[in-house]
């Protein structure tokens, strides 16, 4: 496996800083708007926009997790069942308009079941996506997202990792490549 | 570990500790979902379930059923009382012309003891057992450690009392087995005619005192007289039974500390409990029969997922 790194530390805290000056770009005080975190990976990257945010705005802005387990369409595909996160949003979506964020975009089919498992919820007026890496060019569903940390061009071989301080260590994103010869 | 490591579901005593900390881990979350506006979720719709009663039941069948309906499954119900049985058809019969029809999973309740572990071997579905006569009902001893683990955060090492008609109860059984594997003390109370001569050997107090049972624990799971089961005489009146085996008000109220009462349905009020008791706060007996969707959603859902496409 080839390591190489597509945001370190620095750009990555430059890339969060301008999401969070976008997403106020169209919500403005964030009084009618949340943030939604899909588990697993997704709440790392809302527990950066919020503190960024909250640093901005100097107010609370609603945050939650949600999980997508029981929403997928690989149950029985798969050789294992997934054991599910926990779901945490303890305040009503009905009319909110909500983003939805995830670390990486491939396929879209996580944010198809977060679409679903949103719903549940209630009924907001508007629902965006904010992703930190877009693999584009890679979409099994005509999903694209409203706000883009880093559009990268991958094959499918290839992994793309994004790694946290709280806990890998360090924050970078990271795309793995097989070498030629595996 | 996030697979169970049994394909059907018989009996406790063949799941591991992990197995049953992976199905209260699903439960957890399930019990979420049934909380939400939305109370269902789409995983299991290509997935069709019979549910076969060859016994009356009310809690037990609802709930599995709309354990089912909120994973989306597909479901048909039989019961024996409106079936070929009647006219002479063998269960493996009876169950296969079920599945001929393309059911993946069936929970079964029956009078036999181990009818299900019978049914698992021979039939090519997933079986679940919803009680087999004396012998186990595994998913009511999952939902009542569930509830325990609930109301006191863990159920290792707390002490669980189970009163009343030790014999005949399945429920028993299968709570002994989930209750020590997850390490909990458990203790038997009853007359001593319904208390099996050897049940000491499965490493369960024994004691004939109801008031001595129930200073020694935290927990109480007060069992229904199964009248039903018994052929001969064990105690010469239900109102002796009450008088020395009847939990009310004023032995909860006499005991040096505060402890939890189960029942695990259908309640015989005035009987094994008072009115008092079971809708008093101490009492968790709603709790258990909410929970025991959100259990049994996971073991369902957690069983399905063994299912080949």
């Amino acid at each position: 496996m080839e390591k190489q790194i597509i945001l370190n530390p620095t750009h990555l805290d430059l890339t969060l800083k301008r999401l969070s000056h976008e997403l106020i770009e169209s919500h403005n005080d964030f009084s009618e708007t949340v943030l939604i975190g899909l588990q697993p990976r997704g709440i790392h990257v809302v527990s950066r926009l919020k503190s960024s945010l909250e640093a901005i705005l100097g107010k609370e802005i609603q945050c939650g997790n949600l999980d997508i387990t029981f929403y997928r369409d690989d149950f029985r595909r798969r050789e294992k069942a997934i054991i599910p996160s926990v779901t945490n949003i303890d305040f009503s979506i009905e009319n909110k308009r909500v983003i939805l964020v995830d670390d990486v975009l491939y396929t879209g089919r996580t944010i198809r079941s977060g679409l679903d498992a949103l719903l549940t919820f209630g009924r907001p007026s508007k629902v965006e996506l904010l992703v930190l890496i877009d693999r584009r060019f890679s979409r099994d569903l005509p999903i694209q997202p409203d706000y883009v940390g880093k559009t990268v061009d991958t094959l499918i071989s290839e992994r793309v990792s994004v790694e946290w301080k709280e806990t890998e260590g360090e924050d970078k994103v990271v795309l793995f490549t097989k070498e030629s010869n595996e | 570990m996030n697979n169970l490591s049994v394909d059907h579901l018989t009996g406790i005593k063949d799941l591991s500790k992990e197995d049953i900390e992976l199905i209260f881990k699903t439960a957890d979350s399930f019990k979420d979902v049934i909380n939400r506006p939305i109370k269902k979720v789409p995983s299991l719709r290509d997935i069709t379930i019979a549910n076969i009663f060859f016994e009356n039941s009310t809690r037990t069948r609802l709930s599995f059923e709309l354990a089912e309906k909120r994973l989306s499954a597909d479901t048909v119900n039989f019961s024996a009382a409106s079936s070929s049985v009647k006219k002479g058809e063998t269960l493996i019969d009876t169950v296969n012309n079920i599945l001929a029809m393309k059911v993946d999973m069936v929970v079964m309740r029956h009078p036999n003891p181990g009818a299900a572990l019978f049914l698992s071997q021979k039939v090519n579905a997933r079986v679940i057992n919803a009680g087999d006569g004396t012998h186990e009902h595994p998913t009511q001893a999952l939902l009542d450690a569930f509830s325990i683990r609930e109301r006191l955060g863990t159920v290792e090492g707390k002490k669980v009392v189970i009163v009343g008609d030790i014999l005949h109860s399945r429920v028993a059984l299968s709570n002994i087995y989930c209750l020590q594997k997850l390490g909990a003390e458990v203790m038997v109370c009853g007359p001593t005619t319904l208390i099996p001569k050897y049940i000491g050997d499965l490493g369960v107090k024994v004691s004939h005192n109801l008031r001595e049972a129930l200073e020694w624990c935290d927990v109480a799971n007060m069992l229904r007289i199964q009248l039903e089961r018994q052929d001969i005489k064990y105690f010469p009146s239900l109102r002796e039974y009450t008088m020395l085996f009847g939990l009310n008000k004023e032995i909860l109220d006499g005991l040096s500390k505060e402890i939890i009462i189960m029942h695990p349905g259908p309640i015989n009020r005035g009987v094994e409990i008072s009115s008092d008791v079971a809708d008093s706060s101490q009492s968790i007996i709603l709790d258990q029969v909410e929970n025991g969707v959100a259990v049994r959603m996971a073991v369902i859902y957690l069983l399905a997922s063994k299912i080949e496409r």
